[in-house]
């Protein structure tokens, strides 16, 4: 064991400031009666500032007062050697008996324990038996005890039990004084100031102080003479750069670390303050969500929309996936449904007030709404574009009526408003309705030309999808409204009631109606008196029966539309037979047509007359029952005439369906 | 880079020490590594040159554990200071949740600390990151230097906090200012997310 300590490192040759006086102190008291104050003595301190000189003054002292003393000074990794060297020659026991035995042990280097669990265990053992036996230990290192990496509490707590002191690194009087007592003892003969300027580089370390004074020893030996203040400055500038550029070695903190304490911080506090501090700055953050989304929910619901969605993710005690993904889609769906509210509004605002247009969570029922709402708005049926007014012969006997369609057309809602179409079936009556449809549409408006069934079938319709209110709105967004058989109405009390508030709200905006009629209004029951009195209000014409003029030049146009060369007589012969409507009158131009086909013939008087003489009040006699024009416009745009499929009449059970509701 | 994944429960925060060679952003980095339980650390890399100068960069990883079920990793970085490792401190820099400005506050430094906060902003800016968007904080270091060597801390605020960001002063060797400047930088880090940066 070497117990060697070094000579010169005496209590005398310490020069004692204001970062080191604790630890002077308390080594010479130590010193002075090793093993009665401060044991353990741990003393830490950086590189060159005294540590191994205290350690060595305070075996000097204790051996001086008590020369029998066992005193041992050696560094950890001489320990730590010795140690070994005991294990391997099997004498463990020996050497642990041996440090027990000691009456003061002065252990320099310990920050080496770091890491060596063994050796950490092993010194607790000679502290522990030492301090059993009376012995005093003394400790020195580069840091505190709760600096030493991986440090046995144990012997933290050991440590702490006695004293824990550091030694500051020398202020500007300390380093003054170190220099003089240095130069004194060399010899040196410097001009004053010169070690003053030395003492103003801030080195905290004597050895490098010592090697300032060196340098300028060195110096004045070159120059020969005595150095001045500005040429002891310019040599130790080189030091003095050092220092400052070293990002460094500090009298204040180093001071101040351990100036007082007994104990150093717990090795872990720093960063456990650190972890605390972050740790509650990340919960913020991370719990921040339920405040964003409580937030949302107080602004949604105070804006009328069911929050459901959100309150769930609060209710739920975990965190959401996505918190704010689920607060994006929550918003993303509330600007759809207000972007459905708003189109609503404007296609059908009786359902503006449908409760999915609250609830995010059923965007689709509300787009589905407003789809609905769309399709209920496309404005009804347009007129067949296969009747045009100008295709309406004119004779002497329809003129007023045609006349009066052509006004309508030329003027819609100023002249005659609503024009009520009288006539017998198949005298053209949807003709000229059609006709007039055609006429406002080709001007740009929009119009509504059904017949009264289809009317009826739509209302029912309504009824039944509950979507009453956008039946009525698809109706109010036509410019015109003309409406086929308005007879078809008579004893449908709510298709009338829907046809008044219709009536009354086109008239009121100066728009155009146009009704037909099969049956004149003075013949027709069951109609309310409100409707029959706002339908005379307008302009009601009669379309009488063609005359003979008007039968042979339908018969005219009508064969020379199929024939390249027609018989001059034929459509004279066929105009003198008696019709009982246009479409009589074709019908008969037809039959001819046919008999000639089947015969192999070119249709020609005789044979109109071969034909017509047989058979002339058979074809007339179908048309004298049906009370309807029979047509019926398809939404296709094609016809379908009731003469087509004469008995395969729809309206009865659709009066049925009426009633029975 | 995502800082808080809700996904995956995770919290990652990397953050860069930049600053001028030899401010001590290395000793930031060695300080924290000493302070940090062994079970909380990774191995902190670092490449240097002969003369200890930080050659490429120091990457130390911390695991801070689980924190409101998530698991956060904070992610160290120092840059090399020297002016021509340029490309290094570019590459380090990519992805940086934040930024730790190290100044020396040695008088004589004075314009190194000015030319590294300039190549901090032209670096940030290359990559699209604009510098006043990006958390920073200045540190001070250097601050236990004798008072005649060195700036006050007002007075570097005054030359370099234009931006009237946080800033410590620091004595990074012996730990004075450097946790105290971690958390500076981390709390700026993570309230960002509140501030409605996509998470």
């Amino acid at each position: 064991m070497n117990t060697k300590l070094h000579p010169g490192l005496r209590f005398e040759e310490f020069v004692i400031g204001s970062g080191n006086r604790l630890a002077a102190t308390a080594a010479r008291a130590v010193g002075e009666s090793p093993g009665a104050v401060y044991n353990p003595l741990f003393i830490y301190a950086s590189p060159g500032l005294g540590k191994t000189h205290l350690l060595s003054a305070i075996g000097h002292s204790s051996l001086a007062i008590n020369p029998g003393l066992a005193v041992a000074y050696l560094t950890l990794d001489d320990f730590v050697e010795a140690f070994h060297a005991a294990i391997t020659a099997g004498q463990g026991d020996a050497y642990r008996r041996r440090y027990s035995e000691l009456g003061l042990l002065l252990l320099d280097d310990v920050q080496a324990l770091a890491r060596r669990r063994e050796m950490q265990t092993e010194l607790l053992r000679v502290v522990d038996a030492m301090q059993v036996s009376g012995g005093q230990i003394v400790l020195a290192s580069d840091r505190p005890p709760s600096d030493i990496e991986s440090l046995d509490d144990r012997l933290l707590r050991r440590f702490g039990g006695g004293l824990v002191v550091d030694v500051g690194a020398p202020d500007y009087e300390t380093r003054v004084a170190i220099l003089r007592r240095k130069a004194d003892a060399r010899g040196l003969d410097l001009a004053p100031g010169v070690l003053e300027a030395a003492a103003e580089i801030p080195l905290d370390n004597v050895r490098e102080l010592l090697g300032a004074l060196n340098r300028l020893s060195a110096a004045e030996s070159a120059a020969g003479r005595p150095l001045s203040v500005a040429e002891a400055r310019a040599e130790l500038a080189g030091i003095a750069d050092l220092v400052a550029s070293r990002s460094g070695a500090t009298v204040e903190s180093a001071a101040g670390r351990g100036a007082e304490g007994d104990v150093a911080p717990a090795e872990t506090d720093e960063f456990n303050d650190f972890l605390q501090e972050i740790a509650s700055t990340v919960t913020q953050q991370v719990e921040s969500w339920r405040s964003r989304v409580a937030e949302a929910v107080l602004r949604w619901s105070g804006e009328g929309f069911r929050t459901t969605r959100l309150e769930k993710l609060l209710d739920n005690g975990a965190v959401p996936q996505d918190p704010d993904g689920a607060l994006a889609a929550f918003a993303t769906d509330v600007s759809r449904l207000q972007q459905i509210a708003q189109d609503l509004e404007r296609v059908a605002p009786d359902l503006a007030g449908d409760h999915a247009l609250r609830d995010p969570d059923r965007v689709e029922a509300a787009a589905a709404l407003l789809e609905r709402a769309r399709e209920g708005l496309e404005p009804p049926s347009p007129p067949s574009p296969h009747w045009l007014l100008d295709d309406l012969l004119e004779s002497p006997t329809n003129r007023v009526a045609v006349r009066a369609a052509r006004a309508v057309a030329a003027e819609p809602g100023s002249r005659y408003n609503p024009l009520l179409i009288s006539a017998a079936s198949g005298n053209g009556k949807t003709h000229v309705l059609h006709g007039v449809g055609n006429a406002l549409a080709a001007a740009g408006l929009t119009v509504a030309c059904v017949g009264a069934h289809d009317f009826v079938e739509e209302l029912i319709a309504a009824i039944e999808q509950d979507a009453v209110p956008r039946w009525r709105a698809r109706w109010r967004r036509a410019d015109a409204l003309l409406i086929d058989d308005v007879h078809l109405l008579a004893d449908k009390e709510r298709s009338q009631e829907e046809l008044f508030l219709l009536f009354n709200e086109f008239h009121d905006h100066g728009r155009q109606m146009v009704f037909t009629t099969g049956v004149p209004l003075a013949e027709l029951s069951g109609m309310a008196p409100r409707l029959l009195t706002r339908f005379e209000g307008g302009l009601v014409v009669e379309l009488p029966l063609p005359d003979r003029d008007l039968r042979q030049r339908v018969a005219e146009r009508h064969l020379s539309a199929r024939l390249d060369q027609v018989d001059p007589e034929l459509p004279g012969i066929i105009g003198s037979r008696p019709a009982e409507s246009f479409r009589a009158a074709l019908g008969t131009v037809q039959r001819v047509l046919q008999a000639a086909e089947a015969k192999g013939v070119t249709p020609s008087a005789a044979l109109a007359r071969e034909v017509l003489d047989g058979a002339s009040s058979g074809g007339g006699r179908r048309t004298v029952q049906p009370r309807t024009s029979g047509v019926t416009p398809l939404v296709t745009g094609g016809i379908r005439s009731r003469e087509k499929m004469v008995w395969e009449w729809p309206d009865v059970p659709a009066r049925l369906i009426e009633e029975w509701r | 880079m995502s800082l808080v994944n809700f996904t995956t429960r995770e919290i990652t925060c990397k953050i860069v020490y930049y600053g001028p060679g030899r401010s001590g952003k290395t000793t930031n980095l060695q300080y924290i590594f000493g302070r940090v339980p062994e079970s909380r650390r990774g191995r902190m890399v670092s490449l240097a040159t002969h003369g200890d100068r930080t050659l490429f960069f120091d990457f130390l990883p911390l695991d801070l554990g689980s924190i409101s079920g998530f698991t956060t990793r904070f992610q160290l970085y120092t840059v090399p200071g020297q002016s021509y490792y340029n490309a290094t401190r570019k590459l380090v820099l990519q992805g940086a949740d934040g930024v730790v400005f190290v100044a020396d506050s040695q008088a004589r430094r004075f314009d190194d600390n000015i030319e590294s906060l300039q190549n901090l902003q032209e670096n940030l800016l290359e990559q699209g990151v604009d510098v006043r968007q990006l958390p920073v904080v200045l540190q001070y270091n250097k601050q236990d230097l004798p008072s005649d060597l060195v700036l006050s801390s007002d007075a570097l605020d005054e030359a370099l906090n234009f931006r009237a960001v946080q800033s410590f002063g620091a004595d990074a060797l012996h730990g004075s200012g450097v946790f105290e400047t971690l958390k500076g930088i981390s709390e700026s880090v993570l309230r960002r997310l509140a501030a409605g940066a996509p998470a």
